[in-house]
């Protein structure tokens, strides 16, 4: 053995480990630092959205092939519940992709608004001279979800209500309802006749949530939620908590139908597409699968309805609650003349590649498609809406987001009470 | 050798790089958690320090209550499983199927190397109840009882999960302690067997007090992945309905990187430690004291 008798060569080795951490450790620090100019349009949004590739990539081919040709689009995707997390790892490492959708939560997406690392989409597109091209509505929308500015692009734009099986309702001679008393006893109807009169997805939660939000908007009028946020209100106030109950009545009688915990959103919509459900309460993204081939009803046998009003509450039913799906923004250090170039061709054709699709988006669409009655009643819904309001974990904290949707089948199938069910996410509001 | 092993500059470099790489990939994150620990914040909008803060929440946190207890009955109940069942199938090797075990020893470990998420889903399918009853629901409804909606409670939706994790390793274990049965003495069997030991006496008095230690070695291997359980339980139910089947792990994982607040998930992390620190020393004193290890 002459190992221990060579020290040159032990300290050469020794040096040459020490030269391959520090390279190690130097390349890992390099990692992901992503702000130079980039060399192709990668887009990362969230796996579940399947309506904005297609669009992109039809733009990409034609009205954008110019800016395709410099900066290839390229498409990534990552589970919607993952999503936030990663946007925020990647713009902690200065790593952001250059286009990216929002995750669930608008508080996370205006954190990012909050650190600067957003592009300021109302200066670029003003300074593109394009800011027309997206609608008022939407742009309000995204300054009541983030932070108060125009920092993300409505590549959706939904209101929701409840869609209802027009075919059976005439059958039965069932009438629209416009209070929540009278769903309540239609619900009691459509029940006997053997449907399920309400299709909600517990496995998701935020259906059932979105129907506590939507009592609290019409009892106490559309400030409601915003008062929580804001500390002026709370949701065990007895209030509040009356929402939460109206709901888990609903549940209790047996009106989300068996086993709704585990019904997923998938299975309870289709209920309604084939027939079992009689409503749906749901936002008008459900417009796709309704024209689409799994629709065994028929579009034509659709109608939609906005939520009911509740008595002697605040609310108007003309307030219908709207949201920007997940919209997409894009990174301000990625931002380049030609990143600059994409957002004017996109901002210019989406909208009219969109209506083409059949789809409803917050851009201006200028083209003439022949719609079905429910997409027509929509689109008119939302081109005279003057008032909007939002949903129930609009303004929460990723937290209370969490619990609420993960704890509303609980509250719906009574194995936890409306004041039980609103303690859980007022604490989780108090305690982020 | 001895000249070598003598000299401490061979010991560094021999040392050195594996010192290295481990101290860069393991204790450097460790240290950074454990400093994480004093702060509240996220990459993004940078840390505050907040003293013992985390300590304090960690002990009044009613979430990490639950996540707890929920983590030490999944470990222990799925730890007896697993040990139990795989005992009981490297007994069935040993002396039911003898040299053709082996078809039914591939056939029983094929989960092992099956990805979680395939499992978990191929057990979403098989206790689904909504909007059609799956295979176990439809098999009680055909002997007359009622289908239950497994998933949609906590306490149907964890014995789910105790199931499918038994399930899924017990092929592992039974492999595992069949190769400590192996190590009993033929003779020693054969000689009780010449003295009168029916079955129930032969396990009884030779084969369980010689398998003990394979026995106690593979608990605690159980137990130490168990307490870290994630996939399977993310996979199947998400933790839910509400936070009724969340381990420590996944509270963990929501509070760091879905809530933002890496402070606080350190904190969870760093009880996670400790409780794997306590089941690791556990594991060397009995190694010590059956010298098995």
């Amino acid at each position: 053995m002459t190992t221990a008798h060579r020290p040159r060569a032990a300290r050469g080795l020794l040096l040459t480990v020490g030269a391959l951490s520090v390279a190690t450790l130097a390349l890992a620090g390099c990692a992901g630092g992503g702000s130079s100019a980039p060399e192709a349009l990668t887009f990362l949004k969230n796996a579940e959205n399947t309506t904005t590739e297609p669009i992109l990539q039809a733009l990409a081919d034609d009205q954008c092939a110019a800016q395709e040709e410099t900066l290839p689009l390229e498409i990534s995707s990552v589970p919607q519940a993952d999503l936030d997390a990663q946007v925020q790892l990647l713009a902690s490492q200065n790593g952001l992709p250059v286009m990216f959708s929002a995750g669930g939560n608008p508080a996370e997406g205006a954190k990012l608004w909050d650190q600067g690392v957003i592009l300021d989409l109302d200066e670029a597109l003003t300074d593109l001279g394009v800011k027309d091209k997206i609608a008022p509505g939407a742009i309000s929308t995204i300054e009541k979800l983030y932070g108060g500015a125009f920092n993300f692009l409505p590549f959706q734009y939904n209101i929701e209500g409840v869609f209802y099986n027009k075919a059976l309702f005439e059958e039965n001679g069932w009438e629209v309802p416009t209070t929540f008393d009278e769903l309540t006893a239609l619900s009691a109807e459509i029940q006997a006749a053997g449907y399920t009169p309400l299709s909600a997805s517990g496995e998701q939660g935020w259906p059932l949530t979105r129907l506590i939000s939507g009592y609290l908007f019409r009892d106490l009028g559309p400030d409601a939620l915003k008062k929580v946020a804001d500390g002026e209100a709370k949701l065990t106030d007895p209030e509040y908590v009356a929402a939460a109950q109206a709901i888990a009545d609903l549940g209790a009688a047996g009106y989300f139908g068996q086993n709704v915990t585990s019904l997923d959103y998938d299975a309870a919509t289709n209920e309604f597409l084939t027939g079992k459900a009689a409503m749906i309460y749901m936002g008008s993204w459900l417009l796709g699968n309704i024209n689409g081939d799994g629709n065994q009803i028929g579009a034509e046998n659709v109608g939609f309805f906005p939520y009911p009003a509740v008595e002697g509450g605040a609310g108007d039913i003309g307030q219908y609650p709207a949201n920007v799906g997940l919209p997409a923004t894009f990174g301000s250090k990625t931002y380049t003349p030609e990143v600059g170039e994409w957002l004017k061709c996109i901002a210019e054709n989406y909208g009219n590649e969109a209506a083409e699709q059949g789809q409803i988006t917050g851009f201006i669409s200028d083209v003439e498609v022949e719609q079905n009655e429910v997409t027509a009643t929509i689109a008119d819904t939302i081109a005279t809406s003057t008032d909007s309001v939002l949903w129930f974990e609009a303004l929460f904290n990723a937290k209370a987001s969490n619990i609420s949707s993960t704890n509303a089948a609980l509250l719906v199938t009574g194995q936890i009470s409306a004041e039980e069910f609103m303690g859980l996410v007022q604490d989780a509001l108090d305690n982020p | 050798m001895n000249s070598v092993l003598a000299d401490k500059r061979a010991i560094a470099i021999l040392l050195g790089p594996a010192l290295l790489v481990y101290t860069l990939i393991t204790m450097v994150p460790v240290v950074w958690s454990f400093v994480l620990t004093f702060f509240k914040g996220n990459p993004l909008q940078g840390f505050d320090f907040a003293g013992i803060q985390n300590f304090q929440r960690l002990f009044t946190d009613s979430y990490v209550h639950d996540a707890f207890w929920f983590t030490v009955k999944y470990a222990l109940l799925t730890s007896i499983g697993q040990v139990v069942l795989g005992y009981g199938l490297a007994l069935l090797y040993m002396f039911v199927l003898k040299k053709s075990s082996s078809i039914v020893r591939t056939l029983v470990f094929f989960p092992v190397v099956l990805p979680t998420v395939a499992i978990s889903l191929l057990y979403q399918k098989l206790f689904q109840s909504a909007p059609n009853d799956g295979l176990v629901n439809e098999l009680l409804v055909n002997v007359g009882l009622s289908g239950v909606d497994w998933l949609g409670a906590g306490d149907t939706a964890f014995i789910v999960i105790i199931i499918m994790d038994v399930w899924r390793s017990m092929g592992f274990y039974g492999v595992l302690i069949f190769s400590g049965l192996l190590d009993i003495p033929e003779d020693i069997i054969e000689s009780a067997r010449m003295d009168g030991a029916r079955f129930w006496s032969l396990f009884r008095h030779i084969i369980l007090p010689m398998s003990l230690p394979i026995l106690f070695a593979s608990a605690i291997f159980s137990i130490n992945g168990t307490v870290k359980v994630f996939d399977s339980v993310f996979a199947l139910t998400g933790g839910g309905p509400g936070n009724s089947t969340t381990p420590l792990t996944l509270y963990m994982y929501r509070t760091a990187f879905q809530y933002s607040d890496y402070g606080y998930g350190s904190t969870i992390a760093l009880l996670l430690t400790i409780m794997c620190l306590l089941i690791t020393l556990l594991l060397f004193r009995s190694s010590r004291r059956d010298n098995t290890l």
